[in-house]
């Protein structure tokens, strides 16, 4: 056998069997995105589902984003007609109830649906803790670099983006990650696994 | 390329329309109407030339310009009210790579590694060709006669 050309060969095909590898290993429908790190976009969004107890706000006052420096804002992207929207709603329900009273904010921003079909959707859903807002023309989650449903973003207390989350979040990392924004004593006690961007 | 000519030209035509009411004819209230309309025009044009560099997230290999999607409607209309609002064309593309990052560029820019991206293929067709050459000299060669 001929054990330099078997060499030359391995040698050119190495590269492209990387190449491969790397491919095969990422999802080709994941964007990455150049947010996290960044001042989260200002917005200014009308309630059109008001939410419930004390995270409710009244119907048609404005959500801005500005007025909430200072906290820990989860801002999940979602539409009635999204599938797994539906997988991660109850979790995202309950882990806002889990933050009454400290300075965590969650806000559900709706991404090309109407009010009337996310309000039923709502009510279908069970009910929801925390407010949902209409983003006319997705302006905001255009602005947010939202490219599907669900998308989630965790702002810290400055302001800054800290995480996003693509897919349905589970309330474990939601948890987590909140946890990690929050100083120890207002935190609910989870251990952080691990800190992913 | 056809595309960006097309654009370029809709501009120069839109431009042109648009000076020569006000010049030729003199006359405001019947120009104002044709230069509003000149106006509209570049600035779809405009709209369309840099709506067909960016890709439309939603789908496989689309622009923004050449995709039907809710998204890429509503990504239209931003490139358009930023470019309303006095936004360069590189602008407004740098405002959607800072949202979702270079791989919304339907042609990368060659800076860094992506000059690489340009390269590599002429590199591996002359590679293709050299080899190519060789064999072909090789296999043509009079074989030797050994005596």
């Amino acid at each position: 056998m001929n054990w330099k050309r078997a060499a030359i060969a391995v040698l050119a095909a190495a590269p492209l069997i990387a190449l491969f590898a790397y491919g095969f290993s990422r999802d080709p429908a994941e964007i990455p995105s150049p947010l996290p790190g960044h001042a989260a976009p200002e917005f200014t969004l009308a309630v059109f589902a008001p939410g419930e107890g004390p995270l409710m706000r009244p119907l048609g006052d404005t959500v801005r984003l500005g007025a909430l420096v200072g906290k820990v804002v989860v801002v999940n992207f979602w539409a009635s007609w999204c599938g797994p929207c539906r997988a991660e709603h109850a979790g995202l329900s309950e882990t806002a109830r889990q933050y009454v009273g400290k300075p965590v904010r969650f806000i559900g921003v709706l991404y090309n649906d109407g009010a009337a079909a996310a309000s039923d959707w709502i009510t279908q859903m069970g009910g929801q803790s925390y407010p949902a807002v209409m983003d006319l023309g997705s302006v905001t989650a255009i602005d947010y670099g939202v490219y599907g449903v669900p998308e989630t973003y965790i702002v810290d207390a400055s302001g800054r983006i800290a995480y996003k989350y693509v897919g349905p979040i589970p309330p474990s990392v939601l948890r987590q990650w909140i946890d990690s924004l929050l100083p120890n004593a207002t935190a609910t006690g989870m251990m952080p696994l691990a800190v992913v961007r | 390329m056809k595309r960006h000519a097309l654009a370029t030209l809709a501009v120069v035509a839109g431009a042109l329309c648009a000076a020569r009411p006000a010049s030729a004819q003199g006359v405001e209230a019947r120009s104002r109407p044709s230069v509003a309309t000149a106006a509209d025009s570049a600035l779809e044009a405009q709209t369309t030339a840099v709506a067909s560099t960016l890709r439309c997230p939603v789908c496989q290999g689309e622009s923004l310009q050449d995709s039907p999607s809710d998204l890429a409607r509503q990504m239209r209309a931003v490139v358009r009210d930023k470019l309303r609002a006095g936004e360069t064309p590189d602008e407004v593309r740098a405002y959607f790579v800072s949202k979702y990052g270079e791989w919304i560029l339907l042609e990368p820019t060659m800076t860094g590694l992506n000059i690489l991206l340009y390269f590599i293929p002429v590199l591996l067709v002359i590679g293709g060709l050299v080899l190519v050459a060789f064999l072909v000299r090789r296999w043509t060669a009079p074989e030797s006669t050994t005596p």
